[in-house]
């Protein structure tokens, strides 16, 4: 999308408008939080008073009513300033994150939730993952039971983005056992209830990168859920889930090229600028190629990162597109980062040059949400129609 | 009040332009164009005034080619009312610019007209002094500082020895400095109103101005390309290199 004529004016002009919130957070604020691991406070605020929160939201909740398209320049916008995942992540959550609430939820649940989440108000965190059960979600094992007034859970959660500041958390339980259930993944249900930390602990991961935006290990012991809580019907969840997958992919894909094309930017100064054998080292093929290489690489994935967007936005299957996407960006994003880390030499090692988080960053996109094997697992067998291998 | 903003489509300003190889004017073809940053500093102004209660309404007015449609509404995203377009595909130069901007302000009779100094991309600053001129009011160029006090206009102008204040009656024209303000740019919410606001569609020949050049272009050329320089290690030498240079 930074081809300017292929943009609607509209599109231009959020390019635009994100672009120049983003300028006011350059990369010295990226490299202190990341050291000091305190969340972007002053960027996720100047993001939802800029209204680009809820630029997927319907209008009637206070959003623009914009499509997978629009969110998706959004967020690769923002880690192309530099922000990277330190950025995005910090509000990718708002963007896709609700909405099997907004797809499913009853009238009441989204006037209530959805306009104080594209206000920043709201500060949700999202559940899925669990320590013994990962990327297979039909064997998790939080469950979810009936009480008089709701339902009381019990488990533990990983992974958790941003448990720390959440207010609301959005998870999914087992309600039925699995060995109850005429398939494996009926059974689960959704839930956006109050974060409520005298039943659940969180404790922070340290982990590689994106300090600032953390990730936790959740404890959840006798949480009390009351019934209006639960979203659309009970066993549900999975399915509902589901509406939110191919999104987050796209959104995921174009995170990681936004900032796979920021690395090779400054890779590409960087070696016009450094003079080694009298002569600027981007003069050099063996710097140059390598670097082309990943604008090639990236420009690809953007393509079909955006025809996937486009697809979701005519309400067609973006399924096998959507995911390609996430894995070609993924892939391309990290390749520029560590391109753009070899062409700085011992200097893309050091944090005052940035490449080197952006490297740590990149590598989140190809883990998370969903690892590359188990994409190409979902293409094997759904677009070439191979057995299954699990 | 009515407050009429004239905004120029120009190349951006982070763009570095490239002259056609034939030297006949700038390459700008697939080139991105944006609001000229002194127009942007005229909005801003006028919004600001509108938020002060001075202003009633934003007209934003745009002379050029259809795409000066976006330019006009990132205007209105950032808080002018309705647009105006004057269609044409023709360079106009900034006198027929002045021409028609007077019909325009003889039609809408605004109360103020704020415009940029000059455009960024032929650096004329002509068209706020030629507007006033045509109109016969008084103007406030090089603007930093604008005051609405009692029925007249307090403009603090940048003149080459430092500011000068002026006092104008209205209407009046004024051309906005950099530093007059820091301009806003638009939220997300404030570009989905712009898309429903109005804009006329125009033609110089509404106007009956006849926009044909009255200049010819001879030539368009890159600045020349700075030679390296040299770093010296203190003054004596950098004197004694200027000398052999017969540079002193
Ligand atoms: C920074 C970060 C933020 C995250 N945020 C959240 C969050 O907010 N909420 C949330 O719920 N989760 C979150 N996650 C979790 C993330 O979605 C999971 O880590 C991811 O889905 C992988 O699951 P896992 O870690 O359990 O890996 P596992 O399931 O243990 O898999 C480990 C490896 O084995 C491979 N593998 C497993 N099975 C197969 C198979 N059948 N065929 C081929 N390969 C296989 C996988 O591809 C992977 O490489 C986050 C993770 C990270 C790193």
């Amino acid at each position: 999308m930074h081809n300017v004529t292929a943009m609607s004016e509209e599109q231009a002009a959020i390019k635009d408008a994100v672009e120049r919130t983003c300028a006011a957070f350059p990369a010295e604020y990226w490299r202190k939080v990341d050291e000091t691991g305190e969340w972007p406070e002053a960027f996720t605020k100047a993001m939802a008073e800029g209204g680009w929160l809820g630029v997927a939201m319907p209008e009637e909740v206070g959003g623009a009513g914009l499509g997978l398209t629009e969110a998706a320049i959004v967020m690769q916008t923002v880690t192309r300033s530099g922000a990277g995942f330190s950025g995005a992540s910090a509000i990718h959550l708002n963007i896709f994150g609700p909405k099997p609430l907004e797809r499913f939820g009853t009238a009441e649940q989204k006037q209530v939730h959805l306009p104080k989440i594209i206000s920043g108000e709201q500060k949700m965190c999202f559940a899925v993952t669990e320590p013994n059960s990962g990327l297979d979600t039909s064997s998790l094992e939080t469950k979810a039971e009936r009480t008089n007034s709701g339902y009381v859970i019990n488990g533990r959660k990983i992974w958790t983005t941003g448990a720390q500041r959440a207010d609301k958390i959005l998870i999914i339980a087992r309600t039925t056992p699995k060995d109850q259930c005429a398939k494996p993944y009926l059974g689960l249900s959704l839930f956006y209830t109050d974060f409520n930390r005298g039943q659940i602990d969180a404790k922070p991961i340290p982990k590689m990168g994106r300090k600032a935006v953390e990730c936790n290990m959740l404890y959840i012991d006798g949480l009390e859920v009351p019934r209006e809580d639960l979203i659309g019907e009970e066993g549900e969840g999975f399915k509902y889930l589901l509406q939110g997958l191919n999104p987050e992919r796209v959104l995921f894909a174009v995170e990681a090229i936004g900032l796979g094309f920021a690395a090779l930017e400054r890779a590409s100064q960087y070696a016009k600028e450094r003079v080694v054998f009298g002569r600027p080292i981007g003069q050099n093929q063996g710097v140059a190629h390598p670097l082309a290489r990943c604008w090639a690489e990236l420009s690809a994935a953007e393509l079909l990162s955006y025809k996937a967007a486009k697809l979701f936005d005519d309400g067609l299957d973006c399924g096998a597109e959507a995911n390609a996407a996430k894995y070609l960006g993924a892939e391309a994003g990290f390749n520029a980062c560590e391109a753009s880390v070899l062409a700085h030499g011992g200097m893309g090692y050091a944090k005052e040059y940035d490449v080197e988080r952006y490297m740590r960053e990149a590598m989140i996109a190809r883990i998370a949400p969903v690892s590359r094997e188990m994409i190409l697992n979902f293409i094997s067998e759904r677009v070439l129609g191979l057995p299954k291998s699990y | 009040m009515k407050v009429l903003v004239p905004v120029k489509r120009v190349i951006d300003y982070n763009v570095r332009p490239r002259v056609k190889p034939d030297g006949t004017g700038v390459d700008l073809a697939n080139v991105k164009m944006a609001m000229n940053p002194f127009c942007e500093i005229s909005i801003e102004e006028a919004v600001r005034l509108k938020e002060k209660g001075v202003a009633t309404e934003i007209v934003v007015v745009s002379i050029g080619p259809q795409q000066a449609q976006e330019t006009i509404r990132v205007g209105l995203a950032m808080g002018g009312d309705r647009g105006i377009l004057v269609q044409t595909d023709q360079t106009v130069e900034p006198l027929a610019v002045a021409k028609i901007l007077k019909a325009i302000v003889d039609a809408e009779q605004p109360g103020l007209v704020i415009t940029g100094k000059q455009a960024i991309d032929d650096d004329a600053n002509q068209t706020g002094q030629m507007l006033a001129a045509l109109l016969g009011w008084p103007q406030g160029t090089f603007a930093s500082e604008i005051v609405k006090d009692g029925d007249k206009l307090k403009v603090t102008r940048e003149v080459d020895g430092g500011l000068q204040t002026v006092a104008l009656n209205l209407p009046a024209v004024v051309t906005t400095d950099l530093r007059l303000n820091e301009p806003r740019f638009a939220s997300l919410p404030n570009i989905m109103k712009a898309k429903q606001k109005k804009i006329d569609m125009k033609t110089p020949a509404d106007y009956g101005v006849d926009i044909a050049p009255r200049l010819a272009v001879v030539k368009v050329a890159e600045p020349r390309k700075r030679e390296a320089g040299e770093k010296v290690a203190d003054v004596d030498t950098l004197i004694s290199k200027l000398k052999t240079a017969g540079a002193i």
